[in-house]
This record gives C-alpha cells, sequence and structure tokens, in this order.
C-alpha cells in the first residue's frame, strides 16, 4: 500500500496556493475599461521610446486579427476606427487571465483522459508487458473527475460571456444584427452555446463513465479472481476507445479548433490527441519511475522503461508527423482562410514558440530516445520526459493564445501561476488515487509474463 | 593451433543453448554455431559482440538527408531560382516544408539502402556465393556447433556427449 508522502503533500499543496496567487493577480491586473487600455499601452510606449516602431508595427498585424476576429461585418467599416480597435485590446487583454487557466486546465485533463485510453489500449491488446504499469495508469487517470467538473465549469461561464474566449459565443447569423459574421450563418447549427455545453457534458461522462466501469470490473476481477470480469474489462475497453475516439475528434473541435472559428482543418483532431497522448505516456513514465526510485514498484525493471520510453519516442514523431501534415498542407495551398491561422504563428508574434515546441517535441526526444541503452537509464528517461512535456505544454499554448490574447501574449505571473495551480492540482489528485490501492495488482492473467518482462 | 574442428549435433534449440553455455564454461572455443531459425539469446550464450549495424544506419541516414538538402538547394536556390505557383524559392529555409517530404524520404533510403548494403558486405552475401554449410539439416531442424579442437579430443567429445548432441563428429578444417 502505498500512502502519499507529506513532503510531496506540501509541495503540491504549496503549488495550488502559489497558483491560486498568481492566477488572483491576473484577474486582478487585467484591464477594466477602454481607458485602462490606453493608459496601459500608452505606458508601454513611454517606457519603451526606442521600440515605439514595433509597437505601432504589431498594432497593425493586431489591426488585421481584429479584422479576422470581429467577423466580415467589420471589415468593411475599416481597421482605422480607434474606438473599436481599443475595445478589441480591451477583450484580448481580459482574456489573457483566462487563457492563462484554460490552457493548462485542458492540458492536465486530457493528459488523464489519454492515459485512460493507453490503458485501454493495453487491454484490448492484451499487452503481456504491462500489467505491472496498470496501476500507475489508474491512478493517473484519477484527475479526470475533477479535472473535468473544472472545465465544465470553465465552459459555462464562457457561455455566460464572463470572458470573451470563444468569439463565435458574441455572434449571429442575423444580417440586420450588429454582431452579424457571416461565417455563423453555416456553422450556428453546430456552434451554438446550449448544443456546445450539452456535447460537452456529453464528452465527459464518455469519459468519467468508462473510467468508473473498466476501474470498476479491474477490481472486481481482482478481489474474485473471476475471468469473467477480466473478459468484461477487455470488452469495456473496445466499446471506450471506440466511444473515445469519436467523443475526441468533437472536443477538439468544441474546446480548442472553434477558438479560431473561421479556420478549419479535418487532421486537427487527431492532431490534439497524438500531443495528450505522447503527454499522457510521458507522465506514465514519470510517475513510475518516481515510485520505483522509492522501492515500491519492485516487478517494474528496465525493460518496461524501455518500452514507455520506445513509446515517448515513436509518438513523438507520430506527433510531428500530424503537426507538420496539417501545416505544410495549409502552406502549401496558401488558401486565405487557411493561412490565417497560420499567420501569426508561422511568421507573426508566436514564431519562437511555434518553431521552439518541434525542436522540443521532435529534435530533442529523436536525439535523445533514440539509442536503445539510454531508454533504459532512468534519469535520461526523466529529462527527455520533462523537455515532452514542456513542449507539449507549449504546443497547447500555441493552440489556444493566438485565437483568445492574439498579439499581446506574454509568459508572466498569470501563466506561471495558474500552470503551477494545475500541475500542483494534478499532483495531488494523481497521488491520493494511487494511495487508495496496493500498487502490486493480483490475479490477473498476464501478470506472471508482464513481471518476467524482459527485452 | 589444430587444425581440426568438432561437429555436434542438437535436435533442440533449448538444448543447444545450454550445451554453448558449458562449453564456454569449460573454455573451449565455439567456432559457430548453425540454426535452421533465430535462436533467442544465442548470440549472447556465445559472447558475441553486439552489433553496430544500427549506428552504421544512423550515419546513413545523416548522410542522406545531408545529400537531399544539398540537392534541394542546390536544383531549386541555387541553380535556377524559378518563381512555380508562387512558391517562395528566395532562399532555402523559405521554401523548406515543400522540401521535408524528399529530405525524409531520402534519409529513409540511404539508412535502410546502405544498411542491407552494409550487412550483406560484412555477412559475405551475395549471389552464386557458395553455401558454407558443414550439414544440410541444419537448413531444416537440426542446431549444429561447431567447435575449435584443443587439448584432448576424446574430453572434449565425452563433454559434448554429456550436454545431449545427438551426433558428433570429428572434422579436418577446410
Amino acid at each position: 500500500m502505498y500512502t502519499v508522502s507529506s513532503r510531496l503533500r506540501t509541495f503540491s499543496i504549496a503549488l495550488i496556493i502559489i497558483g491560486l496567487f498568481g492566477i488572483g493577480y491576473g484577474f486582478i491586473t487585467a484591464p477594466k475599461t477602454v481607458d485602462d487600455v490606453k493608459e496601459m499601452m500608452h505606458s508601454a510606449e513611454d517606457s519603451h521610446g526606442a521600440t515605439t516602431h514595433n509597437e505601432e508595427k504589431a498594432t497593425d498585424a493586431h489591426a488585421m486579427q481584429s479584422a479576422e476576429d470581429h467577423g466580415s461585418s467589420e471589415v468593411s467599416e475599416g481597421h482605422g476606427d480607434e474606438a473599436s480597435h481599443y475595445e478589441h485590446v480591451l477583450s484580448q487583454a481580459q482574456n489573457r487571465p483566462w487563457t492563462a487557466i484554460y490552457i493548462p486546465m485542458i492540458f492536465f485533463l486530457l493528459i488523464s483522459v489519454c492515459a485512460l485510453v493507453f490503458y485501454a489500449i493495453q487491454r484490448a491488446a492484451s499487452a503481456g508487458w504491462s500489467p505491472v504499469l496498470f496501476r500507475v495508469m489508474e491512478g493517473v487517470t484519477g484527475y479526470i473527475v475533477i479535472g473535468s467538473v473544472i472545465i465544465l465549469v470553465f465552459l459555462a461561464a464562457s457561455a455566460m460571456h464572463a470572458n470573451h474566449m470563444f468569439a463565435w459565443m458574441f455572434k449571429s447569423s442575423d444580417p440586420t444584427a450588429a454582431n452579424f459574421d457571416f461565417a455563423m450563418e453555416t456553422k450556428e447549427w453546430w456552434l451554438n452555446v446550449p448544443w456546445f455545453l450539452i456535447r460537452s457534458v456529453i464528452y465527459v461522462l464518455i469519459w468519467i463513465g468508462f473510467r468508473h466501469l473498466i476501474l470498476k470490473n479491474a477490481r472486481l476481477q481482482e478481489e474474485t479472481g473471476d475471468m469473467k470480469y477480466f473478459k468484461k474489462s477487455f470488452k469495456f475497453s473496445v466499446i471506450f476507445l471506440v466511444m473515445f475516439l469519436a467523443s475526441e475528434l468533437f472536443m477538439a473541435f468544441d474546446w480548442l479548433m472553434s477558438i479560431d472559428y473561421h479556420w478549419f482543418s479535418q487532421l486537427y483532431s487527431f492532431y490534439v490527441f497524438a500531443s495528450m497522448f505522447v503527454s499522457a505516456i510521458t507522465v506514465i513514465a514519470l510517475v513510475t519511475i518516481y515510485l520505483r526510485a522509492k522501492g515500491l514498484l519492485p516487478q517494474v525493471n528496465d525493460s518496461h522503461i524501455h518500452d514507455l520510453a520506445k513509446y515517448m519516442f515513436a509518438f513523438s514523431i507520430f506527433w510531428t508527423y500530424l503537426w507538420y501534415a496539417q501545416f505544410m498542407l495549409q502552406w502549401y495551398a496558401n488558401i486565405p482562410e487557411e493561412a490565417a491561422y497560420f499567420h501569426p504563428r508561422l511568421i507573426g508574434d508566436y514564431q519562437p514558440l511555434f518553431m521552439g515546441m518541434v525542436i522540443l517535441n521532435f529534435v530533442f526526444p529523436i536525439l535523445i530516445l533514440m539509442n536503445s541503452d539510454y531508454k533504459r537509464i532512468p534519469w535520461f528517461v526523466v529529462f527527455a520526459g520533462i523537455i515532452i512535456l514542456v513542449g507539449h505544454y507549449l504546443d497547447v499554448f500555441v493552440m489556444v493564445s493566438p485565437g483568445t490574447v492574439g498579439n499581446h501574449w506574454s509568459f508572466g505571473i498569470p501563466e506561471i501561476g495558474a500552470l503551477l495551480f494545475f500541475a500542483g492540482l494534478f499532483i495531488l489528485v494523481v497521488f491520493s488515487s494511487l494511495a487508495k490501492k496496493p500498487l502490486e495488482i493480483k490475479k490477473d492473467p498476464f501478470i506472471k509474463e508482464s513481471e518476467i518482462f524482459h527485452y | 593451433m589444430s587444425s581440426k574442428v568438432i561437429h555436434a549435433l542438437y535436435d533442440d534449440d533449448d538444448v543447444l543453448l545450454n550445451a554453448v553455455k558449458e562449453v564456454r564454461a569449460a573454455n573451449h572455443h565455439i567456432e559457430e554455431v548453425y540454426t535452421p531459425f533465430p535462436v533467442h539469446g544465442l548470440d549472447k550464450a556465445m559472447g558475441v559482440a553486439p552489433t553496430r549495424l544500427a549506428i552504421m544506419a544512423f550515419l546513413y541516414g545523416i548522410t542522406g538527408l545531408g545529400f537531399a538538402i544539398w540537392f534541394l538547394n542546390y536544383i531549386m536556390i541555387v541553380d535556377w531560382p524559378q518563381n512555380i505557383g508562387g512558391k517562395p524559392s528566395g532562399s532555402f529555409l523559405e521554401n523548406v516544408p515543400a522540401f521535408i517530404p524528399v529530405m525524409f524520404e531520402m534519409t529513409v533510403f540511404f539508412a535502410a539502402h546502405l544498411m542491407v548494403i552494409t550487412f550483406y558486405m560484412r555477412s559475405k552475401i551475395w549471389p552464386f556465393r557458395k553455401a558454407e554449410n558443414p550439414d544440410p539439416r541444419t537448413t531444416d531442424d537440426k542446431f549444429l556447433m561447431e567447435i575449435e579442437v584443443d587439448g584432448n579430443e576424446d574430453e572434449m567429445t565425452s563433454l559434448l556427449e554429456s550436454t545431449g548432441a545427438i551426433e558428433i563428429k570429428v572434422k579436418e578444417k577446410h
């Protein structure tokens, strides 16, 4: 039986408290009115007299963004309208603390959902190597429930216009309305608030429901040793994988792609999945290495670490493949409605992040984890794992930020605070759910094979 | 150095693996083992050094990548920078997304083919090469261990018999 060490508990609670202060600071310092924005921008210009020119350039690029965000109706009114410009900057600046919490919120929730997917794959494939890691995977999925509740609250707040994260929530397909957006004429049947919220609840229920079913069966099977439950777990896992794919497909469209609702990409959901799946495997590997270093997982040998590291390596490349496929097809064809999505990312203000994450998520893992011997060295896997997690956090950052805060992004106290808060919460919940059951799994038909697994 | 070898024939891979360990423990040099299929763990039991083929493949891959970069840069950017459908041909980096499919394929092509050729050369396999097979049965269901004779021939024969060999022959080395 594992108990959360008091040091870990204190550490994660400290993260949560520091994070809360950071989040609070973000909301307090966000500008309230247009005058605040004007003051903010003027003081920025005064203090950076030499960079005034750059500031103007950014404003130009920003005006383009503004036209994009506000829809075609405002394009005809021109970008020169100063009042609407400041209003736009205000909504972006007000979005910043919301964006800051949305990114780690979705990052950690999808990590734990994808850990459940990995677990279901191991069960559905009747994998012989992984049963000794089942408890770790079950522990990582422990965050699904609370993470889902938090995101539903967030989406409900967005639907009640507490923030400007989803611009389509402020648009109408009615040509006489002031908030008319031509794009909504064809999208409103899908992108409307009630249906959006119902869908979000459905996704979350699918994940929580199947987690409950699969874990309950696994527990019954362990207690009774009855093969009936083992077969049932197999069946639930297969059904879950199908249901997950469907829910994830639309989840990525709703929660992430609809932020840039003028843009669309077919493989976006798979791209999001690849990003979160490799992060989930990385988290599983990190938790395994942590518990093993404390001597709590005596059955786990270097070959298990090696297998996890192989998955990290392979899915890093899979992520890169999808990232590149999505980017290159739209870069090559260069259709304006698609290129507008990549403009801020490829040559705009997000270029360092957009390019940097390719180095973190592809170049580093491929060079570090290619050698078979290195994949057996725990600290090496930890090193690679941290790089991968940072890279995929940036990936979510680049998915969300350009559509919500636009060119005014920065990585400051609100972002760090939110990241620490969710990291602390994740650690606390995951390790508490690990502490609920013994780490050794018994009466699994594959456990013997897994214990003597050797590669 | 003796010019004689002993051929010990086995009919089971587990027996063979144990025999290899025992012969090695008795400090005899195993020249070669002939098997009809890969026996897992045989190379470790024999003490064969790990292969460096993967390292070569990595180097070949880098060669292929380098070649592709030079090749595309020379043709598309340096030699004749045409405007083809508005694609930027001013510098390599501007147009690199269009080159990556070729760069990727060339990396794989070089790594795969040169590694295979290296394997053929190192294992001395080519068409019309005379097969070196001491006993045709080793391609079907028997396993053969070839040991250099050093010292007492009878003692070695009895050692091999004790390991479960079904047939033992002493031969002149060719």
